[in-house]
């Protein structure tokens, strides 16, 4: 299955990992994509370790099973790699992108040995300074577009805008906030 | 015009209701079927649809209030999963013997203990002789169309039978996925108004419901409930067919995938149809002459029809979500091996029950369901018949 991109996020709950995961479906679906946005679900609380997924391909999606072999990763905790080995199965010609302020070298010797390509985003600072609280979520969904090229930037901007409006249509005032959260997280992610 | 969408499965199941417009919904919460009655709640607030929605403090009165509403004349839907259905229990039989034709979300999951939120069929599969009408979906899309055939199913006047359209719950409950809507006006149209002949509230010939059946009437009262079930296959595959006619999507009472020239077959329900149509796909490409049936409509269980798909196969795998500690297979495993029975030829059959509690399956497991259906073949034996795929401990079953 060549043309399918399967995406693994890894998160604590509450830190929003299921909500990106699914405006990322939504983002690609807008682009004419099929997808597939779920969370794996179990006695979740606030700060365990959560799994979400995405599928996305040009053809509709058939399997329904979790994913085992991913081509990207994203840790939108970085303690997760301390207790989840969270680049198992994952492609070596994809990449991980995880929320740190180190740079990927610094993080490569955590990951078990993965050879692929290792990504980093401070995703805290960026929606500390621009949102003025901590939502890892956005800075990681648009560093998540940014390395996997799974939309093409402009066009996920756009359809990000649009999703904005329609989920914040109570507070407008935050839709510029997190447009130049995701603008500011896709020119900082940094690539090791 | 079809409406490109993107939609959970329970969001879907909402919004065909919503195009619906039933008269009543009597619905209690309970995960993961909570989200189509919330989402139908607002859709109550908004002030798009005209039901009204019957809040109860239990799944047993939420039933009982589509009862009476059915009764009364109404059209009435209700949305559960698990132990919501196991409380329904008593109401469903009285809803099927009454001759009510509500219709049901059944979200399905896994039975307490231990308690489990995620998927199997333990729910649905416990209600399989409640007299419903069950019909599965493999993913978004499948609940929606399926939810838009069920009362031009069960309302049909030869029929006039509950309901219970079922989808995995998280699998595809809660999985956003690409779907194809129709116009409001089409489903309308194709779902119409239900006109039933007789009813309690009728003012010229008012009906008693659910009255005392002495001895000497009560079989004669089972066999016209038999009779209906007989009739619904009819129903389900003209509806299949005026419902593809209008929207592209043809339905039967199963889909049976690359079966032309099987010589080994993977029978299964619901959400790992999909991920079976991908394993049989990558066997095909390797010389394996792999096929799937996937049961869409398991009562009226087709018997007959299974047992003819199944004729040309060497061996077959049916998978139960559910275990019935029989102590030889599960629900369909039964039923399946029980059509095979009167069948000319008869494939060797192994019966797996598998994914239990949201346990996973994977394309994978799909292989090596397979790869135990080869090594059938190659033994001329497919002992032991009965078995649980990815047991942590191996296989316990043939015990």
């Amino acid at each position: 299955m060549p043309n399918i991109v399967e995406i693994r996020w890894h998160g604590r709950g509450g830190q929003g990992a299921k909500t990106a995961c699914m405006l990322l479906a939504d983002a690609a679906f807008t682009s004419g994509k099929y997808v597939q946005g779920f969370p794996e679900y179990g006695p979740e609380r606030m700060g365990a370790p959560i799994t979400a997924y995405n599928r996305i391909s040009d053809t509709r999606c058939d399997v329904h099973s979790f994913i085992y072999e991913p081509d990207y990763v994203v840790v939108v905790d970085e303690s997760l790699l301390e207790s989840v080995d969270v680049t198992k199965g994952l492609s070596a010609s994809g990449a991980v992108i995880i929320n740190s302020p180190r740079a990927p070298e610094a993080l490569r010797p955590l990951l078990r040995g993965y050879a692929g390509r290792v990504c980093t985003i401070d995703a805290r600072r960026i929606s500390e300074a621009v949102l003025g609280s901590y939502f890892p979520n956005t800075p990681m969904l648009a560093a998540a577009v940014k390395v996997s090229g799974v939309i093409a930037p402009q066009d996920f901007m756009t359809n990000m805008e649009i999703a904005y409006r329609h989920k914040f249509a109570a507070k407008p005032q935050v839709i510029c906030k997190n447009l130049t959260c995701l603008r500011q997280s896709m020119e900082e992610v940094q690539e090791g | 015009m079809s409406i490109r969408e993107r939609l959970s499965g329970n969001e879907a199941v909402a919004y065909a209701m919503r195009q619906i417009d039933p008269d009543v919904m009597g619905a209690f919460p309970i995960t993961p079927s909570t989200e189509i009655p919330q989402i139908y709640s607002r859709y109550i607030a908004d002030g798009l649809v005209g039901t009204e929605f019957i809040a109860v403090e239990s799944e047993h009165s939420a039933l009982s209030t589509c009862i009476g509403a059915e009764a009364a004349g109404a059209r009435a839907v209700t949305a559960t999963s698990s132990a919501g259905l196991a409380f329904m229990w008593e109401l469903l039989h009285v809803a099927s013997s009454s001759r009510l034709p509500i219709t049901l979300a059944c979200v399905c999951r896994a039975l307490t203990g231990p308690i489990n939120i995620n998927n199997d069929h333990s729910d649905s599969m416990n209600a399989r002789d409640a007299g419903w009408i069950q019909i599965y979906a493999e993913n978004n899309q499948e609940a929606y169309d399926n939810y838009l055939q069920a009362m031009p199913i069960a309302e049909r006047s030869e029929v006039r039978l509950p309901i219970m359209v079922c989808q995995d719950g998280f699998i595809t409950s809660h999985s956003v996925e690409n779907i194809e809507l129709l116009e409001d006006e089409t489903v309308k149209a194709f779902v119409g108004s239900y006109e039933p002949e007789n009813y309690l509230l009728k003012h010229d010939n008012p009906l008693a419901v659910g009255p005392y059946g002495v001895s000497s009437y009560y079989m004669e009262a089972k066999m016209a409930q038999a009779q209906a079930m007989v009739c619904a296959k009819q129903a389900i595959l003209e509806t299949g067919q005026r419902f593809g006619d209008l929207s592209g999507r043809y339905y039967g009472l199963f889909e049976a995938y690359r079966m032309e020239d099987a010589e080994t077959a993977i029978v299964l329900i619901g959400s790992s149809a999909g991920t079976a149509r991908v394993c049989v796909d990558r066997l095909r490409a390797q010389g394996r002459k792999a096929g799937m049936v996937k049961v869409r409509v398991y009562r009226p269980f087709p018997g007959e029809e299974l047992a003819d798909a199944l004729k040309g196969v060497k061996a077959v795998a049916v998978m139960d979500k559910c275990e019935s500690f029989s102590t030889h297979g599960g629900p369909l495993g039964a039923e399946v091996r029980s059509a095979l029975y009167d069948a000319s030829v008869h494939p060797l059959l192994i019966n797996y029950v598998y994914g239990l509690g949201g346990r996973d399956f994977a394309v994978t497991d799909c292989e090596t369901v397979f790869n135990a259906l080869d090594e059938a073949v190659a033994a001329d034996s497919a002992k032991p018949v009965y078995r649980h795929l990815g047991q942590r401990g191996g296989d316990l079953s043939g015990l």
